[in-house]
């Protein structure tokens, strides 16, 4: 295990002592009675991927063009390095953005691209050309200097757009669905070459997204944004297994969802009936409700187990045999080749998503219209109240 | 395959009657005209109706005879009245079409980055003096510009001057119609270009550290640098031989190359010589629509 200083070092967040280099504090836009972004404050540490994620219209790209001045705040403040970004026009910030359409000038090579804010810093020309020529060898585009845009394919525009925002060495870098444009296999291929890049340069970056799989590759911590507000902020495994809430659970990740009433509610466990489910859910840790209100239960597809006997197994704790058990018919099987994905539909008429990985290639299949027993451990049930 | 057309045994395709159609248009409206205003500026001035004498004669019973005189375009050159009328025609063009990109690209930038509803407003304001006669128009001018005109009176009553500004039939005057007139056409092509422009090249400018009229500079003006030069040649070339304004605007003074042709072909009847300049001009003006066919070729092939 890590000491806890090594803990905080890769974790400033969780450093009460750390300064922020980006602090985000109050802030909301309006566009006439719209609230673009609603009262957002958010702190970004120094090194930092961090990624907006959220469905088109959630405020992420109007939060992320605040940042880099294209719009202005209707309220609250913006602090980078612990200077006030207020009244500072895009041109004065120590920003630069990554535009989602790449924006790159039609009329110059990628040379010419890339030395433009350079140039227009008043950086001398010796200096310009070298520090272009390192960065394109490291977005490795070596070779690609005297290429009009229009000649360059959608992963090699990119990767100008990349290299022509980090050359000035922002204090943060700004990202608007950076791989949106590219294809699976060149946007998987990317992410990780994005962070291999960010972590050479230590620049922080702020990624606006609305994919979650990349979210969760490419972020140090996400923020989950919905209707102009940040509804979670998190790392990528605290958002995933802790969601805060239905909508949080739901958008990262698939999951089942069990509306439920509380019957037991102890320091260590819950009991819930759900009639959803038609049984009780069991879950092994406490949570903060009031007696019989209606919580949801929120189990991942890959932490339900399947079989086609009875289960005899203990939930374990104070479970009972009939805790964490439900019947189903398989409805539907969509096969991924790495896993199996089975829609099993419960007497209730809900239908449970279920993942199985293929670790055999000869597994004696569960076939459509099987009856199979679902069961999950109790720590797999995340209980959310709104 | 294609499907046959009921012309084809004809060998008439109707692919290739729509072509023909506009050669024919021109062949007939352009082409022969021209060899005809050729033919002329090759022959003598005579006497008679029409006043030229012809190019081919019969001399004796079995001989054709060819003259081929050069003099109507020799003379060109040795009277400075012509060599001066050309001139200042093309200077007159050329500040005409400065003008007007001065007056008009900022018109054209607005309408490009208006709302859609406003934009087509703002268009037709541009293309409604064309539903009027520009000979009309160009007389209102008069109206406004006299001396006991709409500006002077207007001036006076709000007391900045005592004594009318002599306007009309001056050069001042003759820019304003020429201005007033061309306008549109270098509005339209330059709105057409700067209307595909993608402005978040501006915000990607600014964040790389250029202040908006840096940005203007760098990134707008050179990707409308054709639009710039199509409105400009849609100026330059037909006010070269722009007539009717100066005659009627310019006042005496102005000494335009379609003036000049005027007087030849009608006061002196002078048609050889009227035809030779008419020609001149033409040759003059052949490199300038070379280069707007291929500012307006690069423009559709959408290569900047």
């Amino acid at each position: 295990m890590a000491n806890s200083g090594e803990a905080v070092k890769s974790a400033p967040w969780r450093d009460p002592a750390a300064r922020p280099y980006v602090e985000i504090e109050r802030v909301t836009k309006s566009f006439g009675d719209f609230k673009a972004v609603d009262d957002v404050s958010l702190n970004i540490y120094k090194g930092e991927i961090f990624c907006l994620l959220g469905a088109s219209g959630c405020g992420k790209t109007t939060l992320l063009r605040m940042l880099g001045g294209f719009e202005t705040p209707t309220a609250g403040r913006i602090l980078i390095d612990g200077e006030d970004m207020t009244g500072v026009p895009p041109y004065e910030r120590p920003v630069n953005m990554m535009f989602q359409s790449y924006a790159l000038f039609p009329h110059m090579n990628v040379e010419q691209n890339v030395a433009f804010g350079l140039k227009q810093d008043g950086v001398p020309k010796a200096e310009i050309a070298e520090r272009v020529a390192t960065m394109l060898e490291l977005v490795k585009l070596g070779g690609f200097g005297k290429r009009k845009p229009h000649q360059l394919s959608g992963g090699q525009k990119q990767r100008v757009a990349l290299a022509r925002s980090l050359v000035k060495r922002p204090k943060l870098l700004l990202l608007d669905e950076p791989l949106g444009a590219l294809d699976k296999k060149l946007r998987e291929h990317t992410q990780f070459e994005l962070i291999g890049l960010q972590d050479k340069l230590g620049v922080t970056f702020l990624v606006v997204t609305h994919d979650q799989e990349e979210a969760m590759t490419l972020a140090s911590r996400i923020g989950v944004m919905d209707h102009g507000e940040i509804v979670q902020a998190g790392t990528p495994s605290e958002i995933y297994e802790f969601p805060s809430s239905k909508f949080v659970a739901d958008f990262v990740g698939s999951v089942n969802i069990f509306e439920g009433k509380l019957l037991e509610d102890e320091p260590e466990y819950v009991r819930i009936s759900s009639e959803e489910l038609g049984g009780t859910i069991y879950v092994s840790h406490g949570i903060s409700a009031a007696p019989e209100a209606v919580v949801w239960a929120a189990v991942r597809p890959e932490k339900i187990f399947m079989s086609t006997s009875q289960p005899g197994v203990d939930a374990g704790g104070g479970g009972h045999v009939t805790d964490n058990v439900v019947r189903g018919t398989v409805q539907d099987i969509a096969y991924l080749g790495d896993l199996s994905i089975y829609l099993v539909k419960l007497p209730s008429g809900k239908v449970v998503r279920v993942t199985q990985p293929n670790t055999s290639r000869h597994a004696e299949a569960i076939t459509w219209d099987q009856q199979v027993y679902l069961t999950w451990d109790a720590s797999s049930p995340v209980v959310v109240t709104r | 395959m294609r499907r046959k057309s009921p012309y084809g045994k004809l060998g008439i395709s109707g692919r290739g009657l729509v072509v023909a159609l506009p050669y024919l248009w021109l062949v007939l409206f352009f082409v022969v005209p021209f060899v005809i205003v050729l033919k002329i500026s090759f022959s003598d001035v005579d006497l008679a109706i029409p006043p030229y004498k012809p190019l081919i004669e019969w001399v004796g019973q079995n001989a054709l005879a060819i003259r081929v005189n050069f003099n109507n375009y020799a003379f060109l050159f040795t009277d400075s009245l012509y060599i001066n009328a050309f001139l200042n025609s093309i200077k007159v063009a050329f500040i005409s079409t400065l003008l007007c990109l001065l007056i008009g690209y900022p018109i054209a930038y607005g309408i490009a980055r208006s709302t859609p509803t406003t934009r087509n407003i703002l268009l037709l304001l541009v293309v409604l003096p064309f539903w009027t006669s520009l000979l009309l128009r160009v007389y209102a001018w008069i109206g406004l510009l006299k001396a006991n005109g709409v500006i002077n009176n207007v001036l006076i009553w709000l007391g900045l001057i005592h004594e009318p500004i002599t306007m009309l039939y001056t050069p001042f005057a003759m820019y304003v119609g020429i201005v007033y007139s061309y306008l549109p056409f270098l509005i339209l092509p330059l709105y057409a270009n700067l209307e595909k422009m993608d402005w978040e090249l501006l915000e990607a400018a600014e964040d790389l550290g250029c202040r908006p009229w840096q940005a203007f500079y760098k990134i707008t003006l050179p990707l409308s640098r054709n639009g710039v030069l199509a409105g400009s040649m849609l100026v330059f070339i037909p006010a070269v031989g722009e007539f009717v304004i100066p005659a009627l605007l310019g006042g005496p003074n102005a000494l335009m190359i379609g003036r000049v042709l005027w007087d030849e072909f009608f006061s002196n009847r002078a048609w050889p010589v009227a035809s030779a300049v008419a020609i001149l001009l033409l040759i003059l003006l052949v490199p300038f629509m070379m280069w707007y066919q291929s500012v307006q070729a690069r423009e559709s092939a959408g290569t900047r």
